[in-house]
């Protein structure tokens, strides 16, 4: 199929010519494109960094290194692991029964998963406390069974999963609604379990879309500040993430170190990026694989 | 054969067990909420009180800090934050305490000497280097093209101070609660931008260039002097200002649950103990003790000053009068 | 669950709504009922007052209108964006494409500080823009600058994924066909991105109508002025107001919710339509 694609339009240039754009359009984009991205990204990062090393170079891994720093790192990595997985089983889940099936309500649950994105970051930490503070619905009994849900590991990690909740359902849905189920269906009565169809399928066809969700979902579990402050209740070294970490040495008057721990927070997250380009590259690669297979055959 | 070993190593766990949970028992660990700019004090106190008590009780204490705005961090503390010790910004915080959760006595405040804050400070006024501005005193603050710079005081502890402050030095000058306002509002049209907390307004003054004059609470502008290098800033002590009464207690249903009484107790009375006094001296705040404070009298100049108490009615009063919803803080706002 | 659904072939309709209904429930609907329980917790008259104060809708109207200006500025340049780096090739390609995440790895409030630090009068980008009487830190125009940034990811990222799996034969035999580029676009591509597009555009609103970190920092939170919804929030709690914080975040909620069920209830028809 690859294969037969492309001979097409190696015979038909004038075709390629047409799905593609004039030059001085195609330029005209990139440097729209690139300035907006100048504008509102790089140099607020580059602002980040320039601070980050005002003091030199030294006080840089000096802050980075700090027993306290470590501890913000770890405790942010943790809230990761265990967010970013539960909430990519439950964006399948609900992508499958939104965009494989038909039923009424649909476009209620789509806007009720998007709830979160809607609630601010404050909020989002305030319902947990109503429901587990001292005063809230559960509190009591927390207390009684010496329980601890907030201002400690758990509230952290729970604010943390309701702030990324819908990414990776977010990026599934438009995407599966677009490929359909035709598929799938061909599949199906070819005599495949459901499993099968899933996992043979679905998944092949959704992985990029999957993919962007997953980092989207691990960058703003990793950079979560509002709801988080909220639930922590600040302990140096024990109940603070990297974010507030960060908040903690900006407010000592300690710039420098604040924005190298950020800057070490855009780190995590470029090398979320850069395997995801790795994976991308293995992946062409494959593809590239498959095709010249295909020719041979031919 | 098997059962044996099994029961055998089920005995060495149990004894292992009991072992390290009487060490455990050995070990005591206190929490302190306080508010921000307590951060360098508490760093340094700590430490030393951690050596007293090994010397004193032969016990092994770890103290954690918890830092953040004052309101903010009463309200974690109610809302099952375990503190053993809260040291917050103002009384108002830690009354909501007994008010919102009854964690403590109503009376606690009778607890410990002097309104149970070991330290006080006050508000002064930050300028810029040579004082372009000329900036003497509350009246120059209300003049027409001067830049203020101070929090919100419906977000920040210290805010409420400054605007206290502002309060007070107008009904002695002018004689009435009507100028009093009226002078407030005046000096909050020249405040162009109100931070949510006040560390947020050291940068938005020191670090953005931004206003003329910043009201700041005492140990903070010595601090700025510190952080921000020497000579940038001076520090203008007014005619008259407020005195700023930062509590501490001892959070009574917790210390209960977690067996820390003794400790935390100790810990508190530390704070009033000569060692104690002068780390706050050292920290720029005033040190209650008038041996120590004598100490420290070149770094502070003499104020007159005036207590929330008598001028104010109290914190409680004072909040309900000016800085909840529709109170006079807000009405100074409302569109006319 | 045979009667609301519509019969297929495909299995796991229990199973997969089940799961999500029930993860859903416990992460957000029971902790957003304790939100609503808490604002009924006020009598009606409490309520409304509350929540219909001069100070509380002149900052309804800072966070909505920021946010959806914000929410359309992103919309055009993040659907530039994400075509170019789809369809383009150019050197940084992947860098650029590597720092489109990163309003979200960013703390809030790293952004809202660094942001400050370029637009204050004194900054970076502030210095050029002040002479020509600009004013964007401490000003309306800040709020929308920190809500563009915060949600810049959204629209980038639910488009790309959909562009790149959009075939090229379709576009291909529509100019066999003899369609112009630009009748392409709009007879082929954009009914197909229309879906992905109204997605990132409601997504970028929401979130940013609820952003405090970033926004305390650089909109000089003047009441009636530059005073978001959220930082009155944060002061009612300060006053150990948690009921009326709770109905004013209840107001916001309803806000986004209702503007949310409306695109996905327009998109659902645009998709229906296209796929018709």
């Amino acid at each position: 199929m690859a294969g037969a694609v492309s001979n097409l339009g190696r015979r038909s240039a004038n075709i390629t010519d047409a799905v593609s754009e004039p030059f001085l359009v195609r330029w005209g984009l990139i440097a729209v494109a690139l300035i907006f991205l100048a504008l509102f990204l790089v140099i607020p990062l580059i602002a980040v960094f320039k601070e980050a090393f005002s003091k030199g170079v030294e006080v840089y891994f000096a802050s980075i290194r700090e027993p306290d720093a470590w501890a913000a790192v770890k405790l942010t990595l943790l809230a990761a692991a265990i967010a970013v997985p539960l909430n990519v089983i439950f964006g399948i889940s609900a992508a499958w029964a939104i965009t494989k099936f038909r039923f009424r309500g649909k476009q209620v649950l789509i806007t009720l998963i998007d709830l979160p994105f809607a609630v601010s970051p404050v909020v989002a930490g305030l319902i947990y406390v109503l429901l587990f503070g001292t005063k809230g619905w559960l509190g009591p009994w927390l207390g009684e069974h010496d329980i601890k849900i907030i201002f400690a590991v758990p509230g952290i990690v729970l604010a943390t999963i309701f702030v990324t909740f819908p990414f990776v359902a977010r990026e599934l849905i438009p995407l599966m609604e677009e490929q359909g189920t035709s598929y799938e269906e061909a599949a199906l009565t070819l005599g495949a379990s459901g499993w099968q169809t899933f996992w043979k399928v679905t998944l092949p066809s959704i992985k990029w879309g999957l993919l962007y969700g997953i980092i989207l979902c691990n960058a703003r579990a990793m950079g979560e500040f509002g709801a988080v402050s909220v639930v922590s209740g600040h302990i140096r070294g024990q109940t603070n993430t990297l974010p507030l970490h960060i908040e903690i040495l900006y407010n000592e008057y300690q710039f420098a170190a604040a924005f190298a721990a950020a800057s070490l927070l855009a780190g995590l997250a470029l090398v979320t990026l850069a395997v995801k380009s790795f994976l991308e590259w293995q992946h062409v690669r494959d593809r590239e694989k498959a095709a010249r297979a295909a020719a041979q055959q031919e | 054969m098997l059962l044996k070993s099994v029961k055998k190593s089920l005995l060495v766990l149990t004894l292992g067990l009991t072992a390290s949970a009487a060490s455990w028992a050995q070990e005591v660990k206190l929490l302190n909420v306080s508010y921000d700019p307590t951060r360098e004090l508490y760093a340094e106190f700590n430490k030393a009180f951690v050596a007293h008590w090994q010397k004193t009780a032969n016990q092994k204490v770890t103290v954690s800090q918890s830092h953040g705005g004052s309101g903010k961090q009463a309200r974690s503390v109610i809302d099952g934050l375990a503190a053993d010790v809260v040291t917050l910004a103002l009384a108002y915080d830690i009354d909501a305490l007994y008010d919102e959760a009854k964690l403590i006595p109503e009376n606690w405040q009778s607890r410990l000497p002097n309104n149970s804050s070991p330290y006080t400070s006050t508000i002064v006024f930050v300028v810029r280097k040579g004082n372009p501005k000329n900036i003497k005193d509350w009246d120059d603050l209300v003049k027409p093209g001067i830049q203020v710079i101070t929090p919100n005081p419906k977000t920040s502890g210290g805010a409420r101070w400054n605007y206290l402050a502002a309060w007070a030095y107008a009904k002695k000058a002018y004689g009435s609660d009507e100028k009093a306002r009226e002078f407030v509002a005046k000096l909050y049209k020249n405040v162009p931008v109100l931070d949510s907390g006040a560390r947020g307004s050291t940068t938005t003054f020191a670090q953005r260039q931004l206003g003329d004059v910043f009201l700041s609470w005492e140990n903070e502008a010595f601090l700025i002097e510190k952080e921000f290098g020497v000579g940038k800033f001076e520090v203008i002590v007014p005619s008259l200002s407020i005195l700023a009464e930062p509590p501490v207690t001892v959070v009574d249903k917790n210390v209960e649950k977690n067996g820390t009484r003794k400790v935390a107790e100790a810990y508190l009375n530390f704070l009033y103990s000569k060692e104690g006094q002068e780390i706050a001296g050292k920290n720029f705040y005033r040190p209650r003790d008038p041996e120590v404070a004598a100490k420290f009298s070149n770094i502070f100049p003499e104020v007159k000053l005036v207590t929330i108490d008598e001028e104010f009615g109290g914190w409680r009063k004072a909040q309900t009068e000016h800085f909840s919803d529709g109170g006079i803080f807000d009405q100074i706002y409302q569109p006319q | 669950m045979r009667s609301i659904r519509k019969p297929s072939v495909i299995p796991g309709f229990g199973l997969s709504l089940g799961f999500a209904a029930f993860y859903a429930s416990l992460i957000v609907f029971i902790p957003l009922a304790a939100l609503f329980a808490k604002s009924f917790t006020l009598t009606w008259d409490e309520f409304w007052k509350t929540v219909l104060h001069p100070q509380a809708i002149a900052s309804y109207k800072l966070s909505l209108g920021a946010s959806f200006i914000g929410a359309c500025i992103n919309l055009v340049f993040g659907f530039i964006v994400a075509w170019v780096l789809v369809r383009y090739q150019f050197f940084g390609k992947k860098v650029v494409d590597a720092l489109v995440d990163l309003p979200f790895a960013l703390p809030t409030a790293v952004a809202g500080i660094a942001l400050t630090t370029l637009y204050a009068p004194q900054g970076w980008i502030g210095q050029f823009l002040s002479p020509l009487g600009i004013k964007v830190a401490y000003a309306p125009l800040g709020v929308v600058v920190a809500l563009t940034f915060i949600g810049l990811p959204f629209v980038v990222r639910t488009v790309q994924p959909v562009l790149e799996e959009l075939e090229k034969e379709i576009e291909e035999a529509a100019a066999s066909l003899g369609a112009g580029r630009w009748a392409t676009f709009r007879r082929i591509l954009f009914p197909a991105l229309l879906p992905a597009l109204l997605t990132g555009f409601a997504l970028a609103f929401a979130r940013a109508v609820g952003e405090y970190g970033s926004v305390v920092f650089i909109s000089g939170n003047m009441p009636y002025k530059t005073e978001i919804t959220p930082l009155l929030i944060v002061t009612k709690l300060e006053q150990y107001n948690y009921a009326g914080a709770a109905a004013l975040a209840v107001v916001l909620l309803t806000f986004s919710f209702v503007l949310l069920l409306l695109i996905n209830i327009l998109q659902h028809w645009s998709s229906k339509r296209a796929g018709g």
